[in-house]
C-alpha cells in the first residue's frame, strides 16, 4: 500500500473580516492516491473550493491558512515551502482547472501563447519548442486545426473549446494531480459529457490523478471511485462511490440524494432538507447539520461529532453510528418546526 | 382548454456593422416555433445554451417585439393589443427569471417589490394591499416580518421566492419561469420546485418551464419541447421523450445527463463539435452536420424537416425517423442516399425499457 | 433562521451604509466639510470685522497678520479674516447651488436619454459631445466678457449650464446598464408603466456615478469660482470671495503673501476633503463589492 499523492491533515483556513473570522474550511482531512480521481461534492458555502484553493496556497488576505494546518504532496509539506518552491509546484505537479474558462484565460493572448508559457516557465523551453508543445496539447485534447486554432484569441472560441484549452494548459507539464474545481458547472450537458470523457482518457493514459470539486452527484457517480462530502468547512462523510450511493450513512448525504431529481426517477415530490447552511462566522456547537437534521437528538447538541468509521474506508461524522436505533425515529427537523423554509 | 397558442414565431436580432451600422446579417434565435399549453399544464422548454428557449418566452409575453408569428393567449391576439389592453392582459401572464440576483430591485423592500403589482392595477390599496404582501409572502414559504428587509439580506433561493410571489401579486394563469431553479443549490433546487408544483396545484396555474436540466423537467413537466439553435426538433408527452426520445438531438442530450447510479454504466452519445452560430445556421436539417443517424446523407442537408406527429402525440422533425411525410422519391431527388429507418440507441434509454420493444410502440 | 448574511456567501454582504460608516476618509472629510459650512453659516458670529469696512486706510493697509488681524489686512484694509469668513459663504453657496441644478439636469437628461434610446438618445448625445468639445472655463470666460457685470446669481446659473454634461454621460451610461437588469424587466412585466420604471427602478440605481460626481463636482467649481474672480470676472469685490481675495494679492505675491496663502489653503483643504468624499462614496458604491459571492471562495 503506497503512500497517497496528496494527505491533507487538519486543514484550517480562516478569513477575518469586518464580520468576524468566517471559519470557511474547520479541519479537513482527505487523501488523494496516485491515478485515483476523488470527488468532493458539497453546496454553497460548504468550504470545497477554499479547499482547493489552500492547497495552492492561492488564498490571500484576510484569509490564512491557520497554523496546525498540513498538506503532504510528494513527501513535503506545501505549506512550509518557500514562496519559491511552491511557484515550481503551481501548474507544474499540481494543476488547477477553473469553473469559468473565460476567467482563467488571458483575454490578449493567444490559447497558443498561454499553454506555451507554462511550458517556458516551468521547463525552461525554447519558444518554438514551448509553440510545438502548445499545438501537441491542443491536439492532445481534440480541439480540430490546433494549428491554426492555437493563433487564436480565447474570445473566438466556445465555451467548451476554452474549457479544452485550460485542461490543456494544465497538462502541459504532465502534472501528478489536477485539481478540477467544478470544471462544467458552466458549460451544456452534452459539452461537459465531452470534457468528462477528454478528462477520464486522459488520466487514465497519464495517470493523473484527479480532485474533483462538484455539486453535481450525478457527475460524482460516474468519474470518481471514492467521493468526500462536505458541510459547514467540514469533512462529513467520505466513502467509494458505490458504497455511498448505495449505503449513505450522514443524513446529509441522504438529504442530498433525496433532493436530486433524477431522470427514470419516480419521486412525487423531491425530498427537501429544510432551513439554510449556518453562517461560517458563526458555526452553531454540537452537531452543525443539527438544526436541518430529521434524527438528531439530545447529544448532537452537546457534542460535536467526530468521523466515526462505519465501513471499510466509509466514515461519517454523524452521531447515528454509535446510536443506530435513533435512525427508527425520525420527526420534524428544528428548522422546519420553525415554521421557516427559507432558503 | 388551450390557454396559449404560439404559431410560427420567430424572432431575429439584427447584426449590425460599421460606421453607419448597417446590417450584415440576422440571429436567427427563434426560427418558426410553435406550441400550444392548456390550463394547468406544465410545457417545458429545454435546450442548451444558444437554443432560443429565453427569447421565447419573453417574446411570448411581448417582453421582446416579435419578428412574425402570432401568439394567442386567453383568446387575445397578443401582439395586436394597444398599450392599455397589453397592461391589462399582462395580470394574467407573469415571469419568474433565472438568476436570484438581479432580478430583484437593491434598492426596494421585498414587501414594496411584492406590492407594486397590486399598487399598479389597483388591486388593494393601504392596509389592504399590506395584508395581502404578508399573505403572498408566507404562501412562497416566507416569514411575513421580512418585507421591511433588502434583498441583499437574503440567499439565492430566498430570493426566488420573492420573485415567485411578485409574479402571483396580480393572480396570474400562466407563469413563464426562465430557469428559475438553475442558479441554485440542489437541495434549495428541490423547495423550489416543490414549491412550484404546490402553487400550480391550489391555484391552477400554467408554466412555460425553461430549462436546461433534464433531471428537474422531468420532474416537473407534463409535456416537454426541445429547442435546438431556434427550432423546436421534438415535441412530446414527458414519459414519452424520455422513453423513447425520437430526435437524434434528443436522443445524445439525455445519454448526456449524468445518472447518480455508480452502478449504471452508460455509453454516450458524444456530439462532435460545437452548436453553430445562431446567426448562420446549417442549410436544411440545422442539427446535420452533428447527427449520428445512420441514414444521415445529402438530403438532411437539402431538406427541412418539418414537425410531425410520429405517434399519438409524439411530433419530432426528423426526415429519416418514420413515419415521415417527406417521401423516398423527394429525398432521393435532394441527394438522400439512405432510406428512412428507425434509430434508438441503447445510450439515450434512462427507462428499463430496451429498444426493441421501444420499436414495437411505433409505427414503423 | 439566521442571520442577515445570504447562505449562499457564508459572509455578510457590507451595506453601503457599513462601508462608509466604516471609513475612516469620510469621517475626516466630512468633519472638514462640516466644519466649512458651519463657518459659513455663522459667519456673522465668527467673523471680527464688518467684511466691507475698510478699517482705517491710512495706517492699516496691507498689514502682514498681527495679533488683531491674524490673517492680516488687505489693500483697502479690510480685515482678511472677516473676509475669508464670509468669502466662505460665497464660494461655498455658488459650489452647492451650481452643483446641485447641474447634477439634477444632467442626471435627469441622461436617465430619459439611457432609458428611451432611439433618436432622443441621438440627439442629446450629439449635442453634449459637441458641448465637450469646448472647455468650460473657456466658455465661461467669453460668454461673461459679452456679458459685462455679472450678478453672483447669474454666474452660478452660468457656471451650472456648463456642467452638467459629464453626468448626463455617466447617468446614460449606468442606465443603459440597468434597463436590461431583470428587475427591470419584471416590472415591465408586471404592467408598470414607463415613467415609473424609469424613477423608481431605474434612477434609484443609476444615481451612484451621479453622487460621486456631485461630491467630486462641489470641490472642482469652488477652484472653478476661485480662477474667475482671480481672473476678475467671477465675484466683484466688495462682495468676498477665495478667489478675489486672492485677486487682490495676485501681483504682488511675495510682498503681500496673506492674501494668496489663507485663501488658497482654504480652498485646497476644501477641495482635498471633497475629493476624499467623493472616493469613499465610488468604493463603497462599487457594485462587485455590493453582490453577495456566489461561491464559498470570495477572496480568492
Amino acid at each position: 500500500m503506497t503512500a497517497p499523492l496528496l494527505e491533507i491533515e487538519n486543514l484550517r483556513t480562516w478569513f477575518y473580516t469586518d464580520s468576524g473570522v468566517a471559519r470557511s474550511v474547520d479541519g479537513v482531512s482527505l487523501h488523494v492516491d496516485h491515478g485515483e480521481t476523488l470527488g468532493v461534492v458539497g453546496e454553497s458555502g460548504c468550504g470545497k473550493s477554499v479547499t482547493a484553493l489552500s492547497i495552492l496556497r492561492l488564498i490571500r488576505a484576510p484569509g490564512r491558512i491557520e497554523a496546525g494546518s498540513a498538506i503532504r504532496f510528494e513527501g513535503k509539506d506545501l505549506l512550509t515551502l518557500a514562496e519559491r518552491d511552491i511557484q515550481h509546484v503551481r501548474g507544474n505537479r499540481i494543476a488547477m482547472v477553473f469553473q469559468e474558462p473565460m476567467t482563467a484565460l488571458n483575454p490578449v493572448f493567444t490559447v497558443g501563447d498561454q499553454i506555451a508559457e507554462v511550458a517556458r516557465i516551468h521547463a525552461g523551453m525554447s519558444r518554438r519548442d514551448a509553440w510545438e508543445k502548445a499545438v501537441e496539447m491542443l491536439r492532445l485534447v481534440g480541439i480540430p486545426a490546433p494549428e491554426q486554432r492555437a493563433h487564436e484569441y480565447p474570445h473566438q472560441l466556445s465555451g467548451g473549446m476554452r474549457q479544452r484549452v485550460v485542461i490543456a494548459m494544465a497538462l502541459v507539464m504532465n502534472p501528478a494531480l489536477v485539481i478540477a474545481d467544478e470544471p462544467t458547472t458552466a458549460l451544456d450537458v452534452t459539452i461537459q459529457a465531452q470534457i468528462l470523457e477528454l478528462l477520464a482518457d486522459l488520466t487514465k493514459r497519464f495517470g493523473t490523478s484527479i480532485l474533483l470539486i462538484t455539486h453535481d452527484l450525478g457527475v460524482v457517480a460516474e468519474n470518481c471511485a471514492r467521493v468526500i462530502v462536505m458541510y459547514a468547512g467540514q469533512v462529513v462523510e467520505e466513502a467509494t462511490t458505490a458504497e455511498l450511493f448505495s449505503h449513505p450513512h450522514h443524513p446529509y448525504t441522504e438529504g442530498l440524494l433525496g433532493a436530486m431529481p433524477r431522470v427514470g426517477g419516480n419521486a412525487e415530490r423531491l425530498a427537501t432538507i429544510p432551513g439554510t447552511v449556518p453562517s461560517p462566522t458563526a458555526w452553531p456547537g454540537g452537531c452543525r447539520f443539527r438544526e436541518r437534521c430529521m434524527y438528531a437528538w439530545e447529544r448532537c447538541a452537546k457534542e460535536h461529532p467526530p468521523l466515526y468509521q462505519i465501513g471499510a474506508g466509509h466514515v461519517s461524522r454523524c452521531h447515528l453510528a454509535v446510536e443506530p436505533e435513533r435512525r427508527s425515529q425520525p420527526h420534524l427537523p428544528v428548522a422546519a418546526q420553525q415554521g421557516v423554509t427559507a432558503a | 382548454m388551450t390557454l396559449l397558442s404560439v404559431r410560427d414565431l420567430t424572432k431575429h436580432f439584427p447584426i449590425k456593422r460599421g460606421v453607419f451600422g448597417q446590417v450584415s446579417g440576422q440571429v436567427r434565435a427563434v426560427d418558426g416555433v410553435s406550441f400550444d399549453i392548456a390550463a394547468g399544464e406544465t410545457l417545458a422548454l429545454v435546450g442548451e445554451s444558444g437554443c432560443g428557449k429565453s427569447t421565447t418566452g419573453r417574446v411570448v409575453l411581448r417582453l421582446i417585439e416579435p419578428t412574425s408569428g402570432s401568439v394567442q393567449f386567453d383568446g387575445n391576439d397578443v401582439f395586436a393589443l394597444g398599450a392599455g389592453d397589453l397592461r391589462r392582459l399582462r395580470r394574467k401572464m407573469q415571469i419568474v427569471f433565472q438568476d436570484p440576483f438581479s432580478s430583484l430591485n437593491p434598492r426596494m423592500s421585498i414587501g414594496a417589490i411584492v406590492r407594486e403589482g397590486l399598487t399598479i392595477h389597483k388591486l388593494a390599496e393601504g392596509a389592504a394591499a399590506d395584508a395581502r404582501v404578508r399573505q403572498l409572502l408566507e404562501e412562497v414559504g416566507l416569514r411575513p416580518e421580512y418585507a421591511s428587509r433588502y434583498p441583499h439580506e437574503f440567499s439565492g433561493g430566498q430570493r426566488q421566492r420573492v420573485g415567485i410571489a411578485r409574479a402571483l401579486s396580480v393572480e396570474p394563469t400562466f407563469i413563464v419561469c426562465d430557469e428559475p431553479v438553475s442558479a441554485l443549490d440542489v437541495s434549495v433546487q428541490a423547495q423550489v420546485v416543490n414549491l412550484l408544483q404546490d402553487l400550480q396545484r391550489d391555484r391552477g396555474l400554467a408554466y412555460l418551464f425553461i430549462a436546461h436540466d433534464l433531471s428537474v423537467v422531468e420532474h416537473i413537466a407534463n409535456r416537454v419541447a426541445v429547442m435546438y439553435l431556434g427550432h423546436i426538433v421534438e415535441l412530446a408527452a414527458v414519459n414519452d421523450l424520455y422513453g423513447t426520445p425520437i430526435m437524434p438531438y434528443t436522443q445524445a442530450l439525455l445519454s448526456a445527463v449524468p445518472a447518480p447510479d455508480p452502478g449504471v454504466k452508460r455509453e454516450r452519445i458524444l456530439l462532435a463539435g460545437d452548436v453553430p452560430s445562431p446567426a448562420n445556421p446549417p442549410s436544411g436539417c440545422v442539427f446535420h452536420p452533428r447527427c449520428q443517424h445512420p441514414a444521415r446523407d445529402a438530403a438532411c442537408a437539402a431538406i427541412v424537416p418539418p414537425l410531425e406527429e410520429k405517434a399519438p402525440g409524439h411530433w419530432a422533425a426528423c426526415i429519416k425517423q418514420p413515419p415521415t411525410a417527406a417521401s423516398w422519391e423527394a429525398q432521393k431527388a435532394a441527394g438522400g442516399t439512405n432510406s428512412p429507418e428507425f434509430f434508438l440507441p441503447r445510450a439515450a434509454l434512462h427507462r428499463s425499457v430496451d429498444s426493441t420493444s421501444a420499436h414495437q410502440s411505433l409505427p414503423a | 433562521m439566521t442571520s442577515k448574511s445570504p447562505a449562499g456567501a457564508g459572509i455578510a454582504a457590507p451595506t453601503v451604509r457599513r462601508r462608509l460608516r466604516g471609513d475612516r476618509r469620510v469621517w475626516i472629510a466630512l468633519g472638514v466639510l462640516a466644519a466649512i459650512v458651519l463657518t459659513a453659516v455663522f459667519a456673522p458670529l465668527l467673523a471680527p470685522y464688518d467684511p466691507r469696512a475698510q478699517l482705517d486706510i491710512a495706517h492699516l493697509q496691507s498689514q502682514p497678520p498681527s495679533l488683531a488681524h491674524p490673517l492680516g489686512t488687505d489693500t483697502f484694509s479690510r480685515d482678511v479674516l472677516s473676509r475669508l469668513i464670509y468669502g466662505t459663504r460665497v464660494s461655498l453657496a455658488v459650489a452647492l447651488v451650481a452643483v446641485s441644478i447641474s447634477i439634477t439636469f444632467g442626471t435627469l437628461l441622461g436617465a430619459v436619454a439611457g432609458y428611451v434610446g432611439g433618436a432622443i438618445d441621438a440627439v442629446l448625445m450629439r449635442f453634449v459631445d459637441a458641448a465637450f468639445s469646448i472647455p468650460p472655463l473657456l466658455l465661461l470666460i467669453v460668454v461673461i466678457a459679452l456679458w459685462g457685470d455679472i450678478s453672483v446669481v447669474s454666474l452660478t446659473l452660468l457656471i451650472a449650464g456648463v456642467g452638467w454634461f459629464t453626468v448626463s454621460r455617466l447617468v446614460r451610461a449606468e442606465t443603459l446598464a440597468v434597463r436590461d437588469a431583470d428587475y427591470v424587466v419584471a416590472a415591465r412585466a408586471l404592467g408598470v408603466p414607463g415613467w415609473r420604471i424609469l424613477g423608481w427602478h431605474v434612477l434609484p440605481n443609476a444615481i451612484g456615478p451621479a453622487i460621486v460626481s456631485a461630491t467630486l463636482a462641489v470641490g472642482n467649481v469652488i477652484l472653478l469660482e476661485a480662477g474667475l474672480s482671480y481672473l476678475g470676472i467671477g465675484v466683484r469685490p466688495p462682495t468676498p470671495s477665495w478667489g478675489n481675495i486672492i485677486e487682490e494679492g495676485a501681483t504682488r505675491v511675495s510682498d503681500v503673501w496673506w492674501l494668496t496663502l489663507f485663501p488658497g489653503l482654504a480652498i485646497l483643504v476644501t477641495v482635498f476633503a471633497c475629493n476624499a468624499l467623493g472616493d469613499a462614496l465610488r468604493d463603497a458604491l462599487d457594485p462587485r463589492q455590493l453582490l453577495p459571492a456566489h461561491d464559498d471562495a470570495p477572496f480568492a
